[in-house]
């Protein structure tokens, strides 16, 4: 499982920068949904795999998950939706107000 | 009153003209004027113990393992420069009442001008030279937006700007030398270092610490060649040029000097580089005086020569000479404050401060002429008056080192009297004119008052020296030495003193330049110091934008890119190079299931990506990827994790179809196949490298033990709640979503503020307006199925919400999952039945919300206070209600609360926001005639 947890991590980053490489808001906003889920599952392999234990503490209980990285996980992954909120606004704006969703100025900002 | 009270008053006092100023202009004026009495008053209070020779100390403890201590100390300096800044601060505030005219915004004014005050207080009260620094970055800061505070003039901005550079600068080097100091010093209290002289002048940083401080004291207190931001100060308003450049901003590079005279000065270094940079500012001050014909540039000049003078007083590094320039710093805050201020009255009656369109104003303004008479005499060293004591001290100073250096304050002293005659005979003396821009006469008292006490005092400090001018200046000058200090301050010595002779061969002199004044004006104008100081801004502009050219082409991709591969590299080159164990932890078995949920993702993941230009399509796939997430956050034990996953997945999926609307629905192909390629490699090797680590991280146990077990054993016993991770939400790292929350919910506000903006007339509304939504694609808007079902599922969903916030303490759940489920009950109503119908049913407002739900979580933590523990702690215990089984309850439980409101409030913001620019671009609230259910009940 280990494999396949990893394999996933790997494939959604990939997917991630790829689509973040794109000209225009909408895939850019994709390829970070993607990477978000890339480092909330690395972040939640950190704690390792620890299927059928829980973090709800009982008794006789054999062992616990580690419940560390999944409120850090927790949280991040409320964080990104706000993140994702804000870029799609940003997307909107610029389409709205600039006429087309580049995600380049075209313009030299340093003339 | 303690010293931290009257440090503090100026910033209080600050506070306040916001609201003062709605009562009415005088009102402002008289309630920061208050403060300041109120901060002179205290430190008067403290005035005889000073004089008797004690120090008043007040201290705090702050950051003590850096030497930082909130340390304030009082002492014959620091009460005369104290006086200066409240005592001529009253009289600023009072002429400015009247000086400013009604479009000006007042209210501002003083908020500025108190804040300035209160950085100049904390200067002089500073006993920690680390804080001293704070108060005197402060000085920069607030003195520039005094400068600049007329923003509608160029001048004003620039002069404010280049006074910032150069101040703002000297200050870094400054701290620089300061802390160089402290550590030779071993120590950053005053107290400590002024007793460390010998140690820091034998050290062999000396040098560098002398460099760098004077760097600071010569850029505050303009002396050459750091003088030409002074006279560029002059666009300020007038209140503000009297103010700083005569009793406080410029006078911080002395203040400066001499706090650490006993232990910088009397070195052959110090005495070249101050006196040297005095003696040279003073003549070139002066002599640049003579030449301007703008009133307020001609004493800005004086100003520099004045400085001048005190920092060669300074820098001949005697006793004698220290206490002759402790005398002087009074003289001239009294004359130049008052010279300043009637400048100022000349300008505002005149409406002009140009001296070859000003003449015989003596008639016109008789008053004005008399107080300007007094106060420009004893500028320039005429007796009885002050400005006649202290020259005559310099003078005696300068006799006592050297011919040259002599000669030299000759020429400055007679250079003085020749601008001071030309200031005085240019603006009152010579043919009455009637060519004025406008008629003018004497001013009310409002505005001759502050000048009138300032020239009063110039007057009775001049006459009766021993009384009222030495005791201060002798307090001052005994704690600059450290030794016991007697002025013999007179006006006669007989006729002996070479000081005599000198200061009647300056009034000679400087009769006779002005004399020769015809043929001088004749000379070539000097060059501007400021066009070389634009020069050099405009190279430094120049090579910043030269480097920033070299990263920024206004690209996204190669940065990302560039970021992405140093990454891949930086890890690679730390897995190559550093240590680790190998990796031989149990792995776990493949299950069916589970394999069919990684070949799902897969299939989603590639899916995304390839089908990335057909939106609609990309945005199902990608749904599908986050949906086997929180399936595999479900197998792996991570039930919390699971039910966050899918609910904030089915809001950003609705976020998103709901921006689709606005954005095109498709891609265009604009990536030739090598740039696909190219970044499909990058994309490749990045995922690559990402799965190498999470596999070699998946495959070995810990390095050393983690902190999950702390957070483990004490959930029950210490936060009382058996779901270890969301006692450690609410609990041990309660801190953390305390900010997380807060973060959500500016987030939300942001979204808010972008909608506004873009709802606001502007190309982004017209387009908006223009929108019509596409028939054929749109369908059904409200279909009744979908209306009906919703509506009955609202209170089941709210239940359930609440069900999930209530549970989250003890098993999977809390407020993070409750607020997401019932923000989704919501949104189906928008999207069921429109906005229109759902915002005419809705009550609560969302920015309340999530303003409840930060200041509930902040209750929580501060109620911990009261219970004499740090902020966020929780505690517990159980209840018993007779019908009920006894239930527990946890303050966290509360934290939690504050959490559900503020996300609840977030996303339904965030979502709402966004249909508002669908509202205004098609669907409107008079559209509730799709609105069945209502419809019904009308009938």
């Amino acid at each position: 499982m280990e494999l396949l947890l990893a394999a996933a991590i790997g494939l959604l980053t990939a997917g991630g920068i790829y689509l973040i490489l794109r000209l225009r808001t909408f895939p850019v906003i994709l390829g970070l949904s993607l990477l978000s889920y890339a480092c909330n599952l690395f972040i939640f392999a950190a704690g390792r795999l620890a299927p059928g234990l829980t973090p709800i503490i009982h008794k006789g209980a054999e062992g616990y998950t580690d419940p560390l990285p999944q409120a850090l996980v927790l949280t991040a992954i409320v964080i990104s939706f706000g993140m994702t909120a804000v870029l799609v606004m940003l997307a909107i704006g610029g389409h709205l107000g600039g006429g087309d969703d580049k995600v380049d100025t075209g313009v030299d900002l340093n003339k | 009153m303690p010293l931290f009270l009257i440090a503090a008053l100026p910033f209080l006092g600050a506070l306040l003209p916001w609201l003062t100023i709605r009562a009415s202009r005088s009102a402002c004026a008289a309630g920061s004027a208050a403060f300041t009495a109120a901060a002179l008053f205290g430190v008067l209070q403290h005035a005889p113990a000073v004089m008797a020779g004690q120090v008043v100390v007040w201290r705090m403890d702050w950051l003590p393992q850096a030497g930082l201590a909130l340390s304030l100390r009082l002492d014959g300096l620091g009460l005369m420069f104290a006086g200066l800044i409240l005592g001529i601060g009253l009289l600023i505030q009072l002429y400015a009442r009247f000086y400013l005219s009604p479009a000006d915004p007042m209210g501002r004014f003083y908020t500025f001008l108190m804040l300035f005050q209160g950085a100049m207080l904390g200067i002089v009260l500073s006993g920690n030279i680390l804080m001293m620094a704070v108060f005197w970055e402060m000085t920069s800061l607030s003195s520039f937006l005094l400068i600049g505070y007329w923003r509608h003039l160029p001048a004003g901005r620039q002069g404010a700007r280049m006074a910032l550079a150069v101040t703002g600068a000297g200050g870094l080097a400054m701290l620089a030398g300061l802390i160089l100091l402290g550590q030779v010093a071993g120590s950053y209290e005053l107290s400590e270092i002024l007793t460390k002289g010998e140690v820091i002048k034998a050290s062999p940083l000396y040098l560098p610490i002398l460099l760098l401080i004077l760097l600071g004291a010569f850029t505050k207190s303009a002396q050459f060649p750091f003088h030409f931001w002074l006279p560029q100060a002059m666009a300020a308003p007038t209140p503000v040029s009297a103010y700083l450049h005569s009793a406080t901003m410029v006078k911080a590079g002395l203040f400066l000097m001499a706090r650490l005279w006993p232990v910088l000065a009397g070195t052959p270094e110090w005495s070249a580089l101050v006196s040297g940079a005095g003696l040279v500012t003073m003549v070139l001050g002066a002599g640049v005086a003579l030449f301007r014909t703008d009133l307020k540039a001609i004493l800005a000049y004086s100003t520099v020569s004045h400085l001048g003078l005190i920092t060669f007083l300074l820098g001949l590094g005697t006793e004698a000479a220290a206490a002759a320039a402790m005398v002087h710093i009074l003289a001239h805050a009294s004359f130049k404050a008052a010279l300043f201020m009637l400048a100022g009255i000349v300008d505002h009656e005149a409406h002009t401060r140009d001296i070859r369109r000003l003449g015989g104003l003596r008639r016109l303004m008789p008053l004005t002429f008399a107080l300007a008479l007094v106060a420009t005499l004893s500028m320039a060293g005429i007796p009885p008056l002050n400005g006649f004591l202290s020259k005559e001290l310099m003078l005696e100073a300068a006799s006592g080192s050297g011919g040259l250096v002599a000669l030299a304050a000759l020429f400055g002293a007679a250079l003085s009297v020749a601008y001071c005659l030309r200031f005085l005979i240019g603006t009152f003396l010579g043919p009455r004119r009637d060519a004025f821009p406008h008629p003018p006469h004497d001013p009310g008292p409002g505005l001759w008052a502050a000048p009138a006490v300032l020239v009063v005092l110039v007057m009775a400090t001049g006459l009766f020296p021993m009384t009222l001018l030495a005791p201060v200046a002798d307090v001052a000058a005994a704690a600059v030495t450290g030794v016991p200090q007697h002025l013999h301050l007179a006006l006669w010595h007989g006729l002996e003193p070479a000081a005599l002779w000198m200061s009647l061969a300056a009034i000679g002199a400087g009769l006779a330049i002005w004399g020769l004044w015809p043929r001088l004006a004749a000379l070539p104008a000097v060059p501007e110091a400021k066009t070389i100081y634009d020069w050099k801004i405009s190279t430094l502009v120049a090579l910043s934008r030269g480097v920033n050219r070299l990263a920024d082409h206004g690209r996204l991709a190669p940065p990302l890119a560039i970021a992405s591969l140093t990454i891949l590299a930086v890890g690679l080159g730390a897995f190559l190079t550093g240590s680790h164990t190998p990796g031989n932890r149990a792995l776990t078995a493949i299950e069916p299931a589970t394999f069919t949920g990684f070949v799902l993702l897969v299939a989603a993941t590639l899916g995304t990506v390839a089908f990335h230009r057909q939106r609609l399509l990309s945005l199902l796939l990608i749904g599908i990827a986050g949906l086997m997430i929180s399936a595999f956050f479900a197998w792996a034990a991570a039930p919390d994790l699971a039910l966050t996953q899918i609910t904030v997945e089915v809001v950003t999926v609705l976020l998103m179809l709901l921006s689709l609307s606005f954005l095109p629905v498709t891609t265009p192909a604009e990536s030739p196949l090598p740039r696909r390629l190219r970044d499909g490699l990058i994309a490749g090797a990045v995922g690559l490298g990402a799965a190498a680590l999470a596999y070699a991280l998946l495959v070995r146990d810990f390095a050393f033990p983690s902190i999950s077990a702390f957070h483990l054993a004490n959930s029950k016993p210490g936060a009382g709640g058996t779901n270890a991770v969301n006692t450690i939400i609410v609990d041990f790292r309660g801190y953390d979503t305390f900010g997380e929350i807060i973060v959500l919910g500016i987030a939300a506000l942001v979204i808010f503020a972008l909608a506004e903006s873009l709802l606001a007339p502007g190309s982004a509304n017209d387009r908006l307006l223009a929108r019509r939504p596409d028939p054929t694609r749109a369908g059904d808007r409200h279909p009744m199925m979908l209306v009906v079902v919703t509506r009955f599922l609202l209170p089941i969903a709210i239940m359930v919400g609440v069900y999930i916030y209530l549970r989250g303490h003890n098993l999977p759940g809390g407020g993070f999952v409750a607020g997401l489920v019932i923000a989704i009950a919501f949104l189906l109503q928008y999207l069921a039945s429109g906005h229109g119908w759902t915002e005419a049913h809705q009550r609560v407002n969302h920015h309340a919300l999530i303003g409840a739900g930060v200041l509930v979580a902040s209750a929580t933590g501060i109620g911990a206070w009261f219970a004499g523990r740090p902020f966020l702690t929780s505690a517990y215990g159980y209840i018993h209600l007779p019908p009920l089984e006894e239930f527990e309850w946890a303050t966290a439980a509360a934290f939690d609360l504050g959490v559900f409101l503020c996300v609840l409030g977030a996303v339904m913001l965030a979502l709402a926001s966004l249909s508002r620019l669908a509202q205004r671009g098609g669907e409107r609230p008079a559209e509730r005639a799709h609105d069945v259910l209502a419809e019904e009940a009308e009938n």
